[in-house]
């Protein structure tokens, strides 16, 4: 059996994994010229943070992403760009509300006063007070984890062929699998892309060790730290699907919020900028399909790499044992 | 009798906006639960030209009810009159909610600039619902210009404070007995939205307090009943304050014992 997985981004990655793990053949197609050229994953920020995004996302996305978390320690705790630090969520003393706000809809974390938050991010200290700290979170360089999930199934003998933009149903000895996110919109009723812009800024004089997010009533932004006193900072979301640069306006709110976390960014280098548009369903969960041969999924939004590892075990299931009853992500918050 | 804008019958007297839902699922679903007839769309903040958001302008369309366009995000007469006219291309409608933005911290509108687009606008062919403060000056400008609704704050955008100052509200009601009067802005929780139509309003713009609510759909039903309830209650005359107690039984003719 050979199973044709269309896309390599995070989504085709994650897949051809687990059907190469269940001693399937697979073969990977992919219109960009290397891993991530093409892929809205390569913007991602990495947050593996199931019990913060549970502010606005359902229960389903929660408990799923603390699978999908457990996914990736699995695979990357050991030599990989993955660090269980949590997430600490802050706001300005004159937001305070949107913290309570936050601290009412979510779960699993614990309040910090002004000093066991100096103990975590000694580069906070005195400028932000309570805060909310949510220890079992994580977050995964997205890149260097794609790439590394490249190079295993190489390893492995799986087959890659990048620059090869290929239509699903020309294979019609095989199945397939449609990762392509917003490219396969046609082939999906009520997917539409939401615009997010990121950056990537560069500072030796800040350091963090665990994603930041800044609550603000109208432009909440997360900083991931990288490597190298790198630091992404995003996202917008934006109900649009142009790909234009970043536009002025996000800049400002993207740059003004980094600036409000710490003065030292204002002196940071911007080392990269980009824009990409993530495919959504109109609740915002992800859906896996079939017709005939070919499987599709599709609509992660933002919760790329926090689902993608439990749509690729669901969808792997469901493609190997016929029996296999696919719940999707949907039916499960309608519980 | 129902609410007239602009020579158009409205059954509802709960406007939504569509901005910060947790989903377009969820959205679709509040609406409906709210029974508005009208939904406001911001063009600036939802998408970032006027051909990208198709998606969301699809949605919003299949909901089958009134577009309100508003230029939120405006901080100029240009800005505010180049949305409006990307509005109108957009959804074919001549209805505009006029924000025009003063200052970014408490969103207060610049009344000064609200008036010249206003002018601008209705000069246009606009039928212009200008989102303003209580100002009775500002107000009177506004009518001049040919404005026939006015949309008054009850607090800042998203402030979720309720009724800053009832007496402002209340004066512009008796000052303007007969121009349809839309409270925008600064509600948080039912009883305000309440505490409005009792003074009189003809209806109710809420967006923050509903799409921020754990539970959407549940919220914009609270809000539904709880306009009707105000409503309700300004047409029934309420009784007055008192200082002191009034019996509600008559003691004459009560048994001695």
């Amino acid at each position: 059996m050979k199973v044709i997985v269309i896309g390599a981004g995070v989504m085709g990655l994650t897949l051809a994994t687990e059907l190469d793990n269940r001693g399937v053949l697979v073969e990977i197609y992919e219109r960009g010229c290397s891993v991530g050229d093409k892929a809205c994953s390569w913007l991602a920020g990495g947050m593996l943070a199931p019990w913060c995004e549970r502010e606005n996302a359902p229960l389903a996305v929660q408990q799923y992403g603390k699978k999908s978390y457990q996914w990736w320690r699995n695979y990357l705790q050991k030599e990989g760009d993955l660090y269980a630090n949590g997430t600490l969520v802050i706001a300005q003393s004159r937001d305070r509300q949107e913290l309570l706000r936050f601290s009412r809809r979510t779960e699993n974390f614990e309040w910090l006063d002004g000093e066991a938050l100096r103990d975590l991010e000694p580069d906070l200290a005195d400028r932000f007070s309570r805060s909310l700290y949510f220890a079992d979170e994580g977050h995964l360089n997205p890149r260097t984890s794609l790439q590394f999930l490249v190079e295993r199934l190489q390893k492995k003998g799986v087959a890659i062929h990048f620059n090869s933009m290929v239509d699903p149903k020309s294979f019609s000895q095989d199945i397939v699998v449609d990762c392509r996110g917003i490219k396969s919109k046609e082939d999906w009723n009520g997917i539409r892309g939401v615009r997010g812009e990121m950056l990537i800024i560069k500072t030796e004089e800040v350091t963090f060790q665990r994603p930041i997010r800044l609550l603000h009533p109208r432009f909440p932004l997360y900083l991931v730290p990288r490597k190298e006193g790198q630091f992404m900072v995003g996202a917008t979301m934006i109900e649009s699907e142009k790909r234009h640069s970043v536009t002025v306006r996000s800049m400002l709110e993207l740059l003004g919020s980094a600036y409000a976390i710490h003065p030292a960014f204002a002196e940071a280098e911007i080392v990269e900028t980009g824009c990409d548009v993530r495919p959504a369903f109109p609740d915002n969960l992800p859906r896996i399909k079939q017709e005939k041969n070919i499987w599709s999924i599709n609509g992660l939004y933002r919760h790329g790499f926090l689902l993608a590892p439990i749509m690729a075990e669901k969808a792997a299931n469901a493609i190997l044992d016929q029996n296999y009853k696919l719940e999707q992500l949907y039916e499960y918050s309608c519980k | 009798m129902s609410l007239i804008l602009y020579d158009e019958k409205i059954n509802s007297r709960l406007l939504v906006g569509s901005a910060q839902y947790p989903s377009p699922a969820l959205l679709v679903e509040s609406v409906k639960k709210s029974q508005t007839e009208i939904i406001t769309v911001s063009l600036r903040r939802e998408s970032s030209g006027s051909q990208s958001g198709q998606e969301f302008w699809h949605l919003i369309n299949q909901l089958k009810i009134r577009v309100l366009p508003n230029t939120a995000g405006c901080f100029t007469v240009k800005e505010a009159v180049t949305t409006a006219h990307m509005a109108r291309e957009i959804f074919n409608t001549n209805w505009i909610k006029l924000e025009v933005i003063g200052e970014e911290d408490t969103l207060q509108p610049n009344v000064f600039a609200l008036v010249e687009a206003a002018k601008i606008l209705t000069e246009d062919g606009f039928k212009v619902f200008p989102y303003t403060t209580d100002d009775l000056i500002v107000a009177n400008k506004l009518l001049e210009v040919g404005c026939e609704v006015l949309m008054p704050w009850a607090a800042p955008i998203g402030s979720g404070r309720g009724l800053n100052n009832p007496y402002g509200l209340q004066t512009m009601r008796s000052h303007f007995p007969h121009v349809p009067l839309i409270v925008d802005a600064g509600i948080g929780v039912p009883s305000h939205a309440t505490q409005v139509m009792e003074l009189g309003f003809d209806a109710v713009l809420i967006n923050s307090a509903i799409a921020g609510a754990g539970q959407p759909e549940a919220m914009a039903e609270a809000f539904s009943l709880a306009i009707q309830a105000g409503r309700l209650a300004y047409k029934s005359i309420p009784i007055e304050a008192r200082d002191m107690a009034t019996p509600s039984t008559p003691i004459m003719g009560k048994a001695f014992l």
